[in-house]
């Protein structure tokens, strides 16, 4: 049982202090500006807004700056944040086909309708330091302008899908999908409450689960079917209008990945797919996503449910860092009657123990 | 459901509304022309609306993540409602997003949306397509070919 402490309000009030100074820093640099953090460091915006799973780069950035960059502190705040704001409704489904393309890369086909395009993307660096930005001395190139035709870039998974090579989706029935936010995990869980689980899911957790998969626990071979990042329409329908309207653009990266599957007695041999979508640019989640989203297929496609990343109930209720990050951390709040229970219990038993080590040690 | 033809055009206007900077209605718009006197019918207010993947991409619904969206919606004194709802929490931008979409309706009462469109919506249009057209290509420039290598042993 935890008892509460009172007290401390003098020293809890100077901690505060104590971290509007620190996260201040050296007073003789200019403090960093959020529109600063928003364009400067994207990909930190990026993660706090998938897993707070708020879309709003102001709103990240703030939470960054805020939280001195310990973004799990500031997905903290931003998922805080949006407890205190109305739902107003719910978007129409996105349509990833039509996003406006930053980078599109397929694994699986050299040539695909509208191309292969690299964007911007770390794999061909070299990961070395780069001490011209110490300097602060590095040139940005100014993109020079090519005319362009927009040119169709459909999924790479739909054609595929069409020839039935890889698994179909299952249709709409036009049910609202269950929503984490309004109600608790449930099981079996839905692929849609899955889904949703993993969008929100801390990148590390799901980045080592998806690794797991790939080294042996879960058996899975995967392809990178298709990941693409760019810029797509949400379209929302106001309670005042008869039509639906396009309010903004968001972010988003998408990841599709293709698996062996062997078939089944009902089902011909075909790949499986296993899908991530997280906003902002966030590659490497979209993929961790999508590794863990097929694991979670297992029993579905009547595959033994052996590895931990396969194991459902283990996944979706350790995924969330919020969660996490509050039972661990709690440990760190007084629980001193709860020790001192657990200290007199340990008293009595070591005398138990000496009283029976004397006994025994007696000649008979 | 199909649209009629007036709220296609509006739906557009919307759009773009909706998609505008703070900085282009500041520079490009004559904003001294917005109507001084209308009524709040909902002052701007911020909330969320919750955005919706497809599993796969095609199959069925899951929520992905809210996103923060500010509405409003005021009536000018002939009684034209104009309303905004879009991206953001800016509520100057959903303000002033309404008052041009109440002066769009009006044009189109009186026959001049062409030169309402002109003023209001045209210019923060081009801004639009300039960034649209920019980021394609800046992705056009890093558009791959790759080439699979024929090994040793396959060549004949």
């Amino acid at each position: 049982m935890y008892v509460a402490v009172k007290g401390g309000e003098a020293a809890i009030l100077a901690s505060l202090e104590q971290v509007d100074a620190a996260r201040r820093g050296d007073r003789a640099l200019a403090a960093i500006s959020v529109a600063q953090i928003r364009e400067q460091m994207r990909l930190a915006v990026a993660r706090v807004m998938a897993e707070g799973s708020l879309y709003d780069p102001d709103l990240a950035a703030l939470a960054i700056k805020q939280a001195a960059g310990d973004l799990i502190e500031a997905i903290f705040l931003l998922r805080a944040y949006r407890t205190t704001l109305p739902r107003f409704g719910t978007c129409s489904a996105l349509d990833t086909s039509d996003m406006l393309l930053q980078r599109r890369i397929s694994a699986t086909f050299k040539d695909i309708p509208g191309g292969q395009v690299l964007g911007s993307t770390y794999d061909y660096t070299q990961r070395l330091l780069d001490f011209t930005l110490l300097a602060e001395a590095a040139a940005v190139p100014a993109l020079e302008a090519v005319a362009v035709e927009p040119e169709a870039s459909p999924r790479v998974a739909d054609f595929l899908a069409a020839e039935e090579l890889l698994a179909r989706e299952s249709d709409d029935d036009g049910s609202p999908p269950p929503d984490l936010t309004r109600e608790p995990l449930s099981f079996p869980a839905s692929r849609a409450m899955r889904l949703q689980n993993l969008a929100r899911g801390d990148e590390g957790f799901l980045l080592g689960l998806g690794y797991s998969t790939q080294r042996g626990y879960g058996n899975s071979h995967p392809f990178a079917g298709e990941i693409r990042h760019g810029w797509l329409s949400v379209e929302y329908l106001p309670e005042e209008l008869g039509f639906a309207i396009d309010i903004g653009e968001i972010e988003i990266t998408e990841c599709e990945l293709f698996n062996q599957f062997k078939g089944s007695a009902t089902v011909p041999p075909q790949f499986t797919r296993g899908y991530g979508l997280a906003f902002g640019h966030a590659e490497r989640k979209a993929m961790a996503m999508a590794l863990v989203d097929r694991a979670l297929q297992a029993e579905e496609l009547g595959e033994p449910v052996a590895a931990p990343a396969q194991d459902i109930e283990f996944v979706l209720y350790h995924s969330d860092n919020v969660e996490a990050s509050g039972f661990v951390q709690h440990l760190k709040l007084p629980h001193y009657v709860d020790f001192q229970s657990e200290l007199e219990l340990v008293r009595r038993l070591r005398r138990e123990y000496q009283g029976r080590q004397e006994c025994s040690g007696e000649p008979e | 459901m199909p649209v009629p033809d007036t709220d296609r055009k509006r739906q557009r206007w919307l759009s773009v509304l909706a998609r505008a900077d703070a900085a282009s209605f500041d520079e490009r718009l004559p904003l001294e022309r917005l109507p001084a006197e209308y009524v709040w019918l909902r002052q701007p207010e911020s909330g969320l609306v919750m955005v919706c993947g497809r599993a796969g991409g095609t199959g069925s619904a899951f929520n992905l993540g809210e996103m923060s969206v500010t509405r409003c919606a005021l009536r000018l004194t002939d009684g034209t409602v104009g309303m905004a709802c879009l991206r953001g929490r800016d509520s100057l931008h959903a303000q002033r997003a309404a008052l041009i979409d109440a002066l769009m309706q009006q044009a189109g009462q009186d026959d001049s949306l062409e030169q309402a469109w002109t003023t209001w919506i045209t210019p923060l249009e081009a801004r639009q397509l300039q960034q649209r057209i920019a980021r394609a290509a800046a992705a056009a420039k890093t558009r791959v070919e790759f080439f699979t290598v024929v090994r040793g042993e396959d060549a004949s």
